[in-house]
């Protein structure tokens, strides 16, 4: 089984350590996984993404050009990067920051404010952690406790203050009705 | 087994360097690189190692140059434009017969080019360094444990042969994560480096590092010397992999992140019923020549994959003696084929066997 | 009792340099200089591109030949990495001071403690008399035919003044070995470079102004007294600079730990 995974916005949203977060995760579970980042000056300031696919085999090409899961951070990938999910593939997107839907019937559409609920909630940057937890709860990719405990362990010592807010934002994903 | 780690391939670069007893590292930020500098500033002043930033890639191999004629591990890393300023002293390494390890993390050509991940620095890396007779040992690496592994063995294999080895990876492999063991296998037997320039003690005659053979007689002898070190080399030190080519009619050959795309094309051609295999390449030079001619006999076709205009094509004509026909599929300037266009290839070579 | 004999850093083997040329005067120099600080053990020599490119042959201690320019580059690398060496370069003008300015000016910003000896004849000795980056203004080579013109070729460059400028150069010192007394003055200097190496005190460099008579088509006395009568004015003798990057404020503020 192989999740073709692409994550994309603009820089400074945390697409990279999102996708990091996965691979990580992958890896601490015996699984294959691959990280491909964008890179150079289209990062400074402009989109960026990441490629992670996770599988029990071994992985070919790094890069997802038709993914199983898009996440799309903002309206740019979204138009550019929703046309390419597989069919029977899931889309998750910030409903708050990408003011249209998917006209596609063959993939499920996920959109949830993420940007807005981090602001009410005081996590201001954190609106890719609350993605994070929404993914676990409608893909089932990891386990959402073993997924949190990483995640903190992840975090450096001079950085232990964040510890509560991303525990709190990947709550508030995991914990989000539609 | 030890821990993986999660890392860039360019740093998994860097860590296997300094694992594989290299303290000294000489070089200047050039994208999709950069990490491996960045790396080895952070590290190296940990571990009682240098990292020196030099004003510029000549500089850096030339420093490589002092380091290695004293003695010394040291790796020197760059992205093409700056191998090409590196190439001067690359071939006065050769001419010197001093060991050391090159990075070049390619990027699309010619001229300033782009950054994306490229292949085309083929030729110069496996026919032309520089100037003179010469070669390098040049491993390619397919993923990032791939990285950490041949950075390993190219520092045994400079040693051992006194030369300068090449990690030819490309920007893809540079940036991507993937995990890592850092349980890089057993060593091999290093001979003493009494040829070195690290002052005589009044103890020795002494040493003399020097290019410069002003009769051509005697500059004869010592290339042709040296060519019979290739010819060992090539007997002992080829690297490749074969996947699925035993009863494969149509053979892949590619090396690198394409070897990777290719094997996801093959997944999907081979659920079609298409019977096709790929060849891989490790060492670039030496050339596995034979192991590759051996599948001419078998194969009914053989495609080569890389990114670039087709700069491999020759070596496998060369190495299959043009027993069968030889296609070229390759995206250059930084373009990465998909899966799906190397499939395309191999239906349509497929459905004309 | 010997009263006047070869250096033992110094090769029993003969020069192969033209009649009149001062290199083997500033080589013997070099090697008194090792031989009177016992450096010879511990001394790595950087030869050049140019007319002293067999300087390899010529000393007992152990030689590197570098590529055109990089000696500065080249010596760094053994230094670095074998700080208890003592380094030196022996470099011609156009070697130093064209194709390896980048080099030489960085090897200087870094404060590299090693030892440059720098040899400023105004001309291309080894591949026959062309125009150097030392070649004087109205000076005639082979490729500035009708005299050097400051508005063609640009001026000449004054590279103890320009080093001198740099932090991490601790010494920069011109002489010249036209004369007995002018030849004491630069043993002295070259000696000084070393000593300095050995205080750790940065980047030392004594520029020797010499002669090539064979291509500034001069008899070897006329050569000498063309030293002093045109090149001396133009590149005065002296101490440029002398100091010690230890006295220099380290602005690195952050620990290394693990």
């Amino acid at each position: 089984m192989t999740t073709n995974i692409l994550l994309a916005g603009f820089g400074g949203q945390g697409i990279l350590f999102a996708g990091k977060a996965i691979a990580k995760m992958a890896m601490d579970s015996e699984l294959q996984v691959s990280w491909l980042p964008s890179y150079g000056p289209e990062m400074r300031g402009g989109a960026a993404n990441c490629s992670v696919i996770v599988s029990d085999e071994e992985i070919g090409s790094p890069l997802v050009v038709t993914p199983d899961l898009l996440i799309a951070l903002n309206l740019p990938s979204f138009e550019k990067f929703e046309p390419n999910v597989k069919a029977g593939g899931k889309l998750v997107y910030d409903s708050s920051l990408i003011d249209k839907t998917s006209s596609r019937s063959d993939i499920e559409v996920y959109g949830i404010p993420a940007t807005a609920m981090a602001s009410d909630a005081g996590l201001t940057g954190m609106a890719n952690v609350i993605v994070l937890g929404y993914l676990l709860k409608i893909t089932g990719l990891f386990e959402y406790d073993a997924f949190l405990e990483h995640m903190v362990a992840g975090i450096p010592a001079a950085k232990a203050a964040l510890i509560e807010k991303n525990k709190k934002a990947l709550e508030m994903g995991y914990n989000y009705a539609k | 087994m030890a821990k993986k780690v999660l890392m860039k391939g360019n740093e998994a670069i860097a860590e296997a360097a300094i694992k594989s007893g290299c303290l000294h590292f000489f070089g200047y930020p050039i994208t999709p690189q950069t990490e491996i500098s960045e790396y080895m500033a952070k590290r190296m002043p940990k571990v009682g190692g240098l990292c020196l930033q030099a004003e510029s890639e000549v500089s850096a191999i030339n420093m490589i140059m002092g380091a290695a004629a004293s003695g010394s591990r040291c790796l020197t890393s760059s992205s093409s434009p700056g191998i090409s300023l590196k190439s001067e002293g690359i071939s006065y390494l050769v001419g010197c017969d001093l060991p050391c390890v090159i990075v070049n993390v390619q990027r699309g050509g010619p001229g300033l080019g782009g950054i994306q991940p490229s292949q085309q620095d083929y030729y110069q890396a496996t026919k032309a360094n520089g100037h003179g007779d010469e070669h390098i040992l040049v491993l390619a690496p397919s993923s990032v444990q791939e990285m950490a592994q041949l950075t390993s063995e190219a520092f045994d294999l400079a040693d051992i042969y006194r030369m300068p080895a090449m990690i030819l990876a490309d920007g893809a492999l540079g940036q991507m994560m993937e995990p890592v063991d850092f349980e890089l296998g057993t060593k091999r037997e290093i001979p003493e480096k009494t040829w070195a320039c690290n002052g005589t003690e009044g103890k020795r005659k002494k040493n003399i590092i020097n290019s410069l053979l002003i009769d051509p007689d005697e500059l004869e002898t010592s290339v042709v010397n040296r060519f019979k070190r290739y010819d060992e080399i090539a007997e002992k030190e080829v690297k490749y992999e074969e996947y699925k080519c035993d009863d494969a009619d149509i053979v892949i050959v590619a090396y690198g992140i394409t070897s990777r795309i290719c094997k996801t094309a093959i997944a999907a051609a081979r659920a079609k019923g298409i019977k096709v295999g790929l060849f891989r390449p490790i060492t670039l030079w030496p050339y596995p020549k034979k192991q590759l001619g051996a599948l001419a006999d078998k194969a009914k076709h053989f495609l080569v994959c890389e990114l670039n205009m087709g700069q491999m094509v020759d070596d496998v004509k060369v190495a299959t003696e043009c027993k069968k026909p030889v296609s070229f599929f390759g995206r250059t300037g930084g373009v990465i084929p998909s899966p799906d266009e190397v499939l395309a290839q191999i239906e349509k070579l497929a459905a004309a066997l | 009792m010997v009263v006047f004999d070869k250096p033992k850093s110094l090769s029993p083997v003969p020069f192969h340099y033209c009649p009149g040329c001062t290199h083997g005067i500033v080589h013997r120099l070099v090697a008194e200089v090792l031989d009177e600080l016992d450096l010879c053990g511990k001394a790595v020599g950087i030869a050049p591109v140019g007319c002293s490119v067999f300087a390899y042959n010529y000393f007992e201690c152990d030689m590197i030949e570098a590529a055109h320019g990089r000696a500065p580059a080249v010596a760094t690398g053994v230094k670095r990495t074998h700080p208890d060496n003592i380094v030196f370069t022996y470099q011609g003008d156009g070697d130093l001071a064209a194709i390896g300015t980048a080099e030489t000016v960085h090897v200087g910003a870094r404060g590299e403690n090693i030892t440059i000896i720098f040899i400023n004849n105004c001309i291309y000795g080894m591949t026959g008399g062309q125009m150097a980056p030392t070649t004087m203004p109205g000076q005639v080579t082979t490729t500035s035919p009708y005299g050097r013109d400051r508005r063609i070729q640009g001026s000449p460059i004054r590279v103890c003044e320009m080093l001198s400028t740099l932090d991490g150069v601790a010494y920069a010192e011109r002489v010249a070995v036209n004369t007995v007394p002018n030849i004491k003055k630069a043993k002295a200097a070259i000696k000084k470079a070393f000593q300095n190496q050995v205080d750790k005190k940065g980047l030392s460099i004594v520029e020797v102004l010499s002669t090539c008579p064979t291509n500034w088509g001069m008899t070897p006395e006329q050569a000498l007294e063309w030293v002093k009568t045109d090149m001396i004015p133009f590149y005065p003798l002296g101490v440029y600079k002398d100091a010690d990057v230890k006295d220099l404020n380290p602005t690195s503020t952050k620990e290394v730990t693990e």
